[in-house]
């Protein structure tokens, strides 16, 4: 009976034990696939070059590999998301919070998620062919493919991961620090503004790199909206182009293995990859301690 | 005074909440306009074509379905079983707080990266080529970390005292973890499982990476066939500049709304009966 | 008289923390031992070393030797689960599993792979019996043990326990969330249940032990301050602290 129960257990728990340190070596080998195919473009192309150079001309005869036009088109699209994910999805989630009856949050916390589900290229539908025509009505100068449009889609596929994870933060705060500040004659705002949003702050800042991370790494959306030029510009009427669809651009080709281009799509997925690891790391650790603070 | 600065700011929110929900709603019902009268039964049941009123999108949908059978088959045991090893195994504080960081961080990887991974090592390194097989480990890797998390908040809230009961009465920990954990987990992770299945449904990018064709004039019949998913011949009508096409879109991304919606609205309903048991429970 | 436990020089340490140190006692076949103390002495911790669920607390160290029928239980050769089988235990809080009330009680048999279904009826029944349930839960098996109130739910993990024949029956201040009526029945239960079954009760309650006990040990700091029958105990109490404990003057 004991030695049966305990191989039994022993080759379950093994079992188990495999499944769970998949994702270790899941994150290794990101790591790794990554690393491996940035040395061989780094064998060819100086670091100096890549880092700092501003022209982007991988599948043109003369290639010049400087990564950052595709930087700016990523932070500038970025950039017009959070213009106006932050105000509104901090709005929101205050008002969700502090006003709405009880009612109206379950009823628009489902909704919230189901946006949160929407698919991405369906964003880039939107984006090139409903919101693009619209605004160029507007702006006559506007390009067919531009970083305005794709910006301002990217802020409301964003805003329903902005509004809940604020919504996380402001619910946090303990009940008894808003008891103390209406006890001292505070109004509703006045709680908000000075105790409520100050003790939610490292919940709030992380809620906001969590989001900026995910538009940096938005693929379809600024692949079908934003054009396909890597431009070093923070004009947002022209096209750009972004990492992510530089990636794509070369994915449709058929490049071989060992090209140069092959090579460039993962050096500029490990700057992708280094960025969005160090938003998530600081999110994280400023998640963690909003979370610990009223302990 | 105090009042009317608190009605100003509740009309402000007021204001972006509508101004938010009315924008999304009028990008669906354009899409929906756009796309409704191509939604028939020849869109349904055609090949890609080179004429846009002759396309359809069924080597997509059947591309998709096997895809997310394939994905669920191998993410989800995998996914619970890591999250069942990190729950009541991995007791080390250590390396559960080193795999919490590790399992967030993998959360936040963009998908497109995913791609890539999936891209060097099966496509090229295990030689898997561009078939459904790459494509659904591909996918499995990308919505691991969400089964991981879901599953492990679903486990967590299992209260000790009824594991402990087990264990008193002589349970071994596998018989623990089928007879109480599981059961009482499950509806907690079949939540996590069908939101991380719709968010497979819609990926687009990681599949590009690994070179998913975008016209397919067959169905796939193996493990190893080529194929075509709904987000990816979405993506190429959208890409492509005649008009005719555009509604092609619109079909299909109503479809693969429909579908996302559908599997969202499955999971949000289990969850919310699984709060009424669980909050009976304790 | 024979002894049916025998713990020798026990210390169990969680980290660095000192909970037990240095118990010796013997517990006889067939009696109720209750062992008292204020909270944090350590009178859980010593309850969940016999059957070794303190196995399952991470950091846990323990040191010493506990003699179950003369064989000390942390020898390696022992099965923690097979030991378990053997001894029943009942929580502070009832924690009848989410299923019904008969699955509850069949628990232990099933997972021993006892599937045999008439066999399974009688000894639900005889469990129930034993615990003075069946009565109340005859029409009833099969709904939910979560309808039964907390009293009836505390009986039930009681006949739980009670289905796989256990020697020694283990509870954790087994009234803390009753009322005093369903504190009553199960105080009566332990009474006849001890005919056949040694009984280590954990009580926070002096009236409960003075009660219902053949002996009692007085727990303090992590130390056995004193033990011997409960007439010794609460009557003849040999040290001054035992004296103010059992009288109410601190706890």
């Amino acid at each position: 009976m004991h030695a049966r129960h305990i191989r039994k257990e022993r080759l379950i728990g093994w079992m188990f034990a495999s499944c769970g340190t998949l994702s270790i070596c899941v994150t290794l080998g990101i790591i790794a696939v990554l690393f491996w195919e940035t040395i061989h473009f780094f064998h060819v192309v100086p670091l100096n070059e890549f880092l700092f150079g501003t022209k982007w001309t991988p599948l043109f005869s003369e290639k010049k590999f400087g990564i950052l036009p595709l930087i700016a088109g990523t932070l500038l699209i970025a950039s017009i998301a959070m213009i106006f994910a932050l105000p509104l999805g901090l709005l929101i989630a205050i008002f969700l919070r502090e006003y709405a009856p009880p009612r109206l949050r379950r009823l628009l916390k489902p909704v919230l998620e189901i946006l949160a589900g929407i698919p991405t290229i369906v964003y880039g539908y939107f984006a090139l062919l409903t919101v693009t025509p619209v605004l160029q009505k507007i702006i006559p100068s506007l390009a067919g493919f531009n970083a305005l449009s794709p910006g301002i889609v990217m802020s409301i596929m964003i805003l329903p991961l902005m509004i809940s994870l604020s919504e996380d933060a402001i619910h946090a705060v303990p009940e008894h620090l808003r008891a103390a500040a209406y006890a001292l004659g505070s109004t509703r705002l006045q709680v908000i503004f000075r105790v409520v949003l100050p003790s939610a702050m490292s919940g709030i800042v992380s809620a906001c790199i969590l989001s900026v991370s995910r538009a940096i790494g938005e693929t379809m959306l600024v692949t079908v909206a934003a054009g396909m030029r890597p431009t070093f510009t923070m004009n947002p009427l022209v096209p750009v182009q972004t990492i992510t669809a530089y990636i794509v651009q070369v994915s449709l080709g058929d490049t071989p293995t060992g090209t140069l281009e092959y090579s460039s799509i993962f050096a500029v997925a490990f700057v992708l990859f280094v960025g969005t690891f160090v938003l998530n790391i600081i999110a994280q650790k400023l998640r963690h301690s909003f979370r610990f603070s009223y302990a | 005074m105090h009042k009317f600065a608190d009605r100003m700011f509740i009309t402000l929110s007021l204001a972006a909440l509508m101004f938010t929900l009315l924008m999304l709603f009028a990008l669906l019902v354009d899409v929906f306009v756009d796309g409704v009268t191509r939604l028939n039964g020849q869109f349904l049941t055609s090949f890609p074509s080179r004429k846009p009123e002759e396309a359809g999108i069924l080597a997509a949908l059947v591309g998709s379905v096997s895809l997310i059978t394939l994905t669920a088959a191998i993410a989800v045991p995998l996914g619970v079983g890591s999250a069942v090893y990190l729950e009541q195994y991995a007791k080390r504080s250590r390396f559960n707080a080193l795999m919490d960081i590790n399992i967030g961080t993998l959360a936040g990887v963009p998908s497109i990266i995913y791609g890539l991974l999936g891209l060097a090592l099966f496509v090229r390194v295990l030689a898997l080529d561009r078939s459904l097989i790459s494509g659904a480990l591909t996918l499995s890797l990308l919505i691991l970390p969400i089964i991981i998390i879901a599953s492990r908040e679903a486990i967590r809230v299992v209260p000790t005292s009824l594991q402990d009961g087990a264990f008193a009465i002589g349970a071994t920990r596998s018989q623990v973890i089928r007879r109480i954990v599981f059961p009482l987990a499950l509806p907690g992770i079949l939540t996590g499982i069908i939101l991380a299945l719709s968010r497979a449904i819609g990926e687009t990018a990681p599949l590009i990476a690994i070179g998913a064709l975008t016209y397919i004039a067959f169905l796939p019949d193996s493990l190893s066939s080529p194929f075509t998913a709904m987000p990816i011949q979405i993506f190429n009508w959208v890409s492509r500049p005649q008009e005719a096409f555009h509604a092609n879109a619109a079909a299909g991304i109503i479809l693969l709304l429909a579908i996302t919606l559908l599997f969202n609205a499955v999971a949000i309903c289990t969850r919310n009966h699984f709060y009424k048991i669980s909050a009976h429970c304790s | 008289m024979t002894h049916a436990l025998e713990i020798r020089n026990l210390h169990i340490y969680y980290n660095s923390f000192h909970a037990v140190k240095g118990i010796s006692i013997t517990i006889p076949t067939n009696t109720i031992t209750a062992i008292i103390g204020p909270s944090g002495c350590g009178k859980s911790s010593f309850l969940r070393v016999i059957n070794r669920m303190n196995d399952l607390v991470p950091h846990a160290r323990i040191l010493g030797e506990v003699f179950f029928r003369g064989v000390n239980i942390y020898d390696p050769s022992v099965c923690e689960i097979d030991l378990r089988r053997r001894m029943g235990m009942v929580f502070q809080k009832p924690n009848p599993f989410p299923f019904s009330i008969f699955d509850n009680v069949a628990f232990g048999l099933r997972i021993q792979n006892r599937r045999d279904k008439v066999f399974l009826q009688e000894r639900v029944e005889e469990s129930l019996r034993r615990c003075a349930l069946w009565d109340e839960v005859r029409d009833r098996l099969h709904q939910s043990a979560y309808e039964l109130s907390g009293g009836q739910q505390q009986r039930l993990c009681i006949a739980r326990a009670l289905a796989v024949y256990p020697d020694v029956l283990l509870l954790d201040e087994p009234c803390a969330s009753l009322d005093p009526k369903a504190t009553k029945r199960i105080e009566e239960l332990l009474q006849k249940l001890k005919e056949e079954i040694t009984i280590v009760i954990v009580t926070h309650n002096m009236q409960q032990a003075r009660r219902i006990s053949d002996y009692a040990a007085f727990f303090h700091s992590g130390e056995l301050v004193e033990w011997g029958t409960s007439a010794e105990i609460f009557d003849y109490p040999k040290k001054q602290l035992t004296q103010e404990y059992t009288q109410g003057l601190f706890g």
